[in-house]
């Protein structure tokens, strides 16, 4: 018996709190759950840290979190193609945390694999280097990175089963996969839901387990 | 500047084999598959996660999702594949990407290249690029060789860095060069221009290579 529970919009807007750290899966707002961005958005929940590719756009994405003020730290890659967040930025409204994509991607990844970081060539000699530890292995320098973790991740499926099964459509996968195994309580807004079973073993993409919730009906 | 551009891309793609994995970046770079040699085929990467990246979208269903790194609708290859972007990042630090091509702000004859932080204007931040700089097997740097008369091809980068010592050749309007232990070797001129021209673009003291040829324009 799956223990992946179906809520409404409004229920899922029940789970946020101040101060939460939240995870936002998506690459400019490609395979963004824009429903639960929303119901985070009605939830008025402040303070929030956000971990998300980008910015998204106003009025989109992460934009959204951003336009309502709600957000007061984001951990992103790029952050270029929304103004208001180096406006933002600037006025000292927002706490903004560029980090390479790769790495973003990885932290998340060790997040939810359970490892205590890890080593990588990119950033050395960059400020992205500042404060953090060089290793040096077999004449080669690392920076250590630090695993994400998150109190709730927002995830976008394409088909999602009745037991939390995702597939992702396209390029949508992104952060979404390794989002889905780094937070406390993960929210899956599933474009399609079918029966349990009905994606199959061999094309599940995010294996059910590491799902909480399922919010129904987000079209693309 | 639209000749400058297919004067670079032209040259660009004469250094990409058949069947090597390619990852472009914005404006310039995406050019160069438009003068690829008809018998040479090679695979683009998308660092948001596939391969086999095609400039326009398969069909008006697929738009919504399918994108390119630059979150614009985009398609992929009979033989392409999707994954996550932590896959796709191990595809580029791994060392699987054979190339990289790239525009840069400054770069430098240590193989520094700074590309990613114009003072005094809002940082975009870096995306992929500091991955892909580090990453790839080869990385071209395609750009103007100067910055309307400014130099950009320099002895240190004064820009905060994207990475350290990663550049392997820099292809301009004005030439092609290898970034070298010893220095960055022109190894090719467009006959537009005379070597002393081009040293005078250059801030870095130009090693000229002894077999110096003239670039095709």
């Amino acid at each position: 018996m799956s223990k992946v529970k179906k809520i409404t919009k409004a229920e899922a807007a029940g789970l946020f709190k101040d101060g939460m750290t939240i995870m936002i899966g998506g690459f400019m707002t490609n395979g963004t759950a824009e429903t639960l961005v929303d119901a985070l958005v009605e939830s008025g929940a402040k303070d929030l840290t956000i971990i998300c590719n980008d910015a998204g756009f106003q009025g989109k994405g992460t934009g959204k979190l951003l336009d309502s003020k709600q957000a007061k730290k984001l951990i992103a890659s790029h952050v270029g193609l929304n103004k208001r967040c180096g406006e933002m930025y600037s006025a000292g409204e927002l706490d903004l945390v560029l980090t390479p994509q790769g790495t973003l991607a990885e932290q998340v990844r060790s997040g939810g694999a359970g490892l205590g970081g890890f080593l990588t060539p990119t950033g050395v000699g960059t400020t992205v280097g500042e404060g953090k530890q060089v290793i040096e292995l077999d004449g080669v320098e690392y920076l250590l990175e630090r695993p994400l973790k998150a109190d709730v991740a927002l995830i976008k499926g394409y088909r999602v089963d009745e037991s939390g099964n995702i597939q992702y459509r396209g390029s949508t996968r992104n952060f979404n996969e390794m989002m889905a195994t780094a937070a406390d309580v993960v929210i899956v807004e599933a474009e399609e839901l079918v029966p349990a079973g009905a994606i199959g073993p061999d094309h599940v993409e995010t294996p059910g387990i590491f799902v909480d919730y399922i919010l129904e009906g987000g079209a693309q | 500047m639209e000749d400058k551009k297919a004067v670079i891309a032209a040259r660009v793609a004469k250094e990409l084999k058949d069947g090597d994995v390619v990852n472009l970046g914005i404006g310039l770079p995406t050019l160069v598959p438009h003068y690829l040699d008809p018998s040479i085929s090679i695979t683009l990467q998308s660092e948001n996660g596939f391969v086999g990246l095609k400039a326009a979208a398969d069909s008006e269903e697929d738009a919504p999702y399918i994108v390119n790194a630059g979150g614009v609708p985009a398609g992929i290859e009979p033989d392409g594949a999707f994954f996550n972007s932590a896959d796709s990042f191990a595809i580029i630090r791994g060392g699987h990407v054979d190339a990289t091509v790239l525009g840069s702000l400054q770069v430098d004859e240590k193989g520094n290249i700074a590309n990613w932080i114009i003072p005094g204007k809002m940082v975009p931040g870096m995306g992929g690029a500091m991955d892909l700089v580090v990453g790839a097997k080869k990385v071209i740097v395609a750009m103007e060789h100067t910055n309307k008369g400014k130099h950009k091809i320099l002895k240190e980068c004064t820009l905060p860095l994207t990475a350290k010592g990663q550049v392997d050749m820099i292809v301009t309007e004005m030439g092609v060069m290898d970034v070298t232990p010893e220095g960055i070797v022109l190894k090719e001129y467009n006959p537009e221009f005379t070597v002393e021209q081009i040293q005078e673009a250059t801030e870095a003291k130009l090693i000229i290579a002894e077999d110096l040829k003239e670039m095709p324009v």
